[in-house]
């Protein structure tokens, strides 16, 4: 067989190197196949396109009237020319705020508890019951906010005892925390001053970020490298040693990023916020007093009886949302994708 | 014993005398003496009963500084206080226990661990607790069976559970899911597919344009649909509005999760059909589809999940009705989630039960939505199941019959070659290595 192969003549090394060249045929079927995917990605890349470009269109109309004032006002009679996110923006950032700081602790250990504490044989039931929850309808969670936590948890009896209460008297000094109006020693005071407040709907939202928040992160930590892992405890790391120099490093990025998408998540959340909140149209930096505002809210509020104006000042506060929930995700994908753990997370 | 010491004196008589001492230490490790060693298997068990004493002491002792303070010290109240002082307070006696006698990474490595615990046990008991809670609220309603069978075209907000229910929501779910996957599930996975068979900076551009959409508030798709469909199409408010939001928000869910699931198919697959020559079409068609099975449907399955709880779409698209309406091309339609929301407007206890039984189905249609996915997938394309791998080793034992019968024909024809024309081995190639051999040729000349 080696005699098939002729050696090369002598001036061979002289003939420039061309590479072969690769002629596939491609077949009727294929070039039709190849066609039709095509035209379903073009497809969807359209309606995707169309969504920002119409929503971008219809907003205009309401932002050349506005101007900048669009971003400073904290009103909103858009048929009176007096309209603005100010508040609204100030109420959903303060609410997925809210959301992030309760979320993340909770759904970090979760994830840590379930990638490194939990018995072998549970591990696939803890997994399986928090995609489960990140399956539940929000208005689920909403159902359970409004007729659980809020009053009999938060805010409880005729003076509304309970945590937020218990905030604004003893930490009222820090303004984040005060509530105007508040007495504790009014005995006449009623518990509505702190309900509908932004604290509970970041509680509730909080509650339906978390599950997205725990399975990113507990997808990050499982993928920590065996090899590692077991150098540190082979020198004599304890187990919360091992995760403070192998775990929590390698998943840094997927945790950052994580935080983010629930950010985002929180940002465009409606039916739980809907129901808690009490909607006021001034800039609300108090979290635990009654009252806040959220743009999908505002918009669930509002559309119905929104003449052609109007429905184009809400398209331009969807807008705002859109864009601040694809800034938060092109980040968090970002963040992701340049971590150790690498885009496949 | 005695043999022991028998032994030792024996060994002692010809060793040194310091071995002699370190072996009356442990008589019992004497080689030889089956009769008396005590192995001793070591324990692996990362606690001992001193941790757990440690615990449960400071858990007292918590709770008891904690009823102190509350009840006689300080004028505190409520039961959440009590816990969250109560916790606190378990920390920094468990701390203080520790401490004692151990080093300091053993007492945060302990503390960590039960901080990690505990934050895990709110969750998860908080997030079992919204299901049940909400199945136990819903309760009252289920037990009526008419809220099953009526709608609430005739039921005022103060009549009773055992008048009206919610057949129109139902129907509505389904109608409005059955046009939303109709949309999403052949685009959503052509879509997929073109993603990973098609490579280029078009398809790139897709995938980035897919994932930004994934970031698209629910409420701003039911508004986008609510603007053209409805306020520029003039299309009333009903079923196939709502399906069209709902497509808008599960289409990029869906994209997304079966993009995933087809990068996994592994390259080898895709490359051995390839390879017997099958064409880019028949390999996707019966290769990499097949292989996805599963892990497409779990997509499609979780994607529908989301798409039946999303309120806020249904919300600005399909209207408000109380009438069962099962045209879904005309008139406002309801479902489930809807209804949910709109019966817990109302201040009537009845209202609100009902709206708390919608919300009880709407759940165990998500959880058997959820249970059918976990079923169905959740494995790797190739991790196969127990019957699974069962049906592959019955078909290859069928391959193999049928293999073997078609070399057996085969073998017949070639006794008699002309009753099969299209069998005949071909002529064995006789002078043709002589022509094709460059090198031997000179050879032979000179």
């Amino acid at each position: 067989m080696t005699t098939a192969y002729a050696p090369m003549p002598a001036d061979a090394d002289e003939l420039p190197d061309v590479p072969r060249r690769l002629n596939a045929r491609v077949e009727p079927s294929d070039r039709s196949f190849r066609f039709a995917l095509r035209g379903g990605g073009l497809t969807v890349l359209s309606i995707m396109t169309l969504i920002g470009v119409f929503l971008s269109y219809r907003a205009l109309q309401a932002l050349k009237v506005a101007k900048w004032s669009f971003l400073t006002t904290s009103k909103w009679e858009p048929d009176s020319h007096h309209f603005g996110i100010a508040a609204i923006i100030t109420g959903t950032v303060l609410i997925a705020l809210v959301a992030i700081v309760v979320a993340v602790p909770l759904a970090a250990a979760t994830a840590l508890f379930i990638s490194e504490y939990a018995p072998r044989r549970l591990k696939r039931t803890f997994v399986s019951l928090v995609d489960l929850m990140a399956a539940v309808p929000s208005v689920v969670y909403a159902l359970w906010g409004f007729f659980f936590l809020q009053p009999v948890l938060l805010v409880h009896g005729e003076q509304g005892n309970g945590l937020p209460r218990f905030l604004a008297t003893y930490f009222g000094w820090f303004p984040l925390f005060h509530v105007t109006g508040a007495d504790p020693r009014d005995p006449l005071q009623t518990a509505t001053v702190y309900t509908s407040s932004t604290f509970v709907a970041g509680l509730v939202v909080s509650l339906m970020v978390a599950p997205i928040v725990c399975s990113i992160m507990r997808e990050v930590f499982s993928q920590a490298p065996v090899g590692e892992r077991e150098a540190a405890l082979a020198l004599g790391a304890t187990r919360w040693g091992m995760i403070r120099s192998v775990v929590l490093p390698y998943g840094r990025g997927g945790m950052i990023g994580g935080t983010m998408l629930g950010l985002g998540r929180a940002l465009g959340e409606t039916i739980g916020v809907y129901l808690i909140i009490s909607p006021v149209f001034s800039i609300q930096p108090h979290i635990l007093q009654n009252g806040t505002n959220s743009v999908s809210a505002l918009i669930a509020l509002r559309y119905g009886e929104a003449s052609p104006f109007a429905t184009s000042a809400l398209m331009a506060a969807g807008l705002v949302l859109f864009l601040m929930t694809l800034v938060v995700n092109f980040g968090a994908s970002s963040i992701v994708a340049r971590s150790r753990s690498g885009a496949a997370s | 014993m005695t043999s022991s010491t028998d032994i030792s004196v024996d060994i002692t008589e010809s060793m040194p005398v310091v071995t002699a001492d370190a072996r009356d230490g442990s008589p019992g490790r004497e080689p030889g003496d089956g009769s008396t060693t005590l192995e001793t298997r070591r324990s692996l068990a990362t606690i001992r009963p001193s941790d757990i004493a440690a615990l449960g002491g400071s858990a007292i002792s918590a709770v008891a500084l904690t009823t102190l303070l509350f009840f006689r010290l300080l004028p505190l109240s409520g039961v959440l206080g009590f816990v969250v002082v109560a916790y606190l307070l378990f920390l920094a006696v468990y701390t203080l226990i520790l401490s004692v006698d151990e080093t300091w990474p053993t007492v945060r490595d302990r503390l960590a661990s039960v901080v990690v615990h505990s934050l895990a046990c709110v969750m998860l008991a908080a997030l079992v607790f919204v299901i049940t809670y909400t199945f136990w609220r819903g309760r009252t309603a289920l037990t009526h069976l008419n809220f099953f069978s009526q709608d609430m075209a005739r039921t005022g907000p103060l009549d009773p559970l055992s008048k009206g229910g919610i057949t129109h929501a139902m129907v509505g779910t389904l109608y409005e899911v059955s046009i939303a996957l109709a949309i999403t599930v052949p685009l959503g996975i052509t879509c997929a597919v073109f993603l990973n068979e098609i490579p280029g900076r078009f398809t790139r551009f897709v995938r980035t344009i897919c994932e930004a959409m994934t970031a698209l508030p629910s409420i701003v798709a039911g508004l986008f649909i609510y603007a053209t469909v409805i306020l520029s199409l003039g299309v009333e408010k009903s079923g196939f509005a709502a399906g069209l939001a709902i497509s808008v928000e599960m289409l990029p869910i869906i994209i997304r999760a079966s993009d995933v699931v087809l990068r996994l198919v592994p390259g080898t697959l895709r490359e051995a059909a390839l390879g017997v020559g099958a064409s880019q079409w028949r390999t996707v068609w019966n290769v990499v589809l097949p292989t996805t099975r599963s892990g497409l449907t779990t997509a499609v399955i979780l994607g529908t999940a989301r798409g039946i709880g999303e309120t806020s779409p249904v919300l600005l698209t399909a209207g408000f009705s109380s009438r069962f309406n099962a045209d879904p091309t005309s008139g406002p339609m309801n479902s489930l989630p809807l209804a949910t929301f709109f019966f817990v407007k109302s201040p009537e206890p009845s209202m609100i039960a009902r709206g708390f039984g919608a919300a009880t189905v709407l759940m165990a249609l998500v959880l058997l939505l959820f249970i059918t996915a976990r079923l169905i997938g959740g494995r790797a394309p190739g991790d196969l199941s127990k019957r699974q791998q069962r049906r592959r080793v019955t078909g290859s034992a069928r391959d193999y019959v049928r293999v073997s019968e078609a070399r057996l024909r085969r073998e017949d024809a070639e006794l008699d070659p002309d009753l099969i024309p299209g069998l005949r081995p071909p002529e064995p190639p006789t002078q043709a290595f002589d022509v094709v051999d460059p090198d031997s040729k000179p050879r032979k000349k000179s």
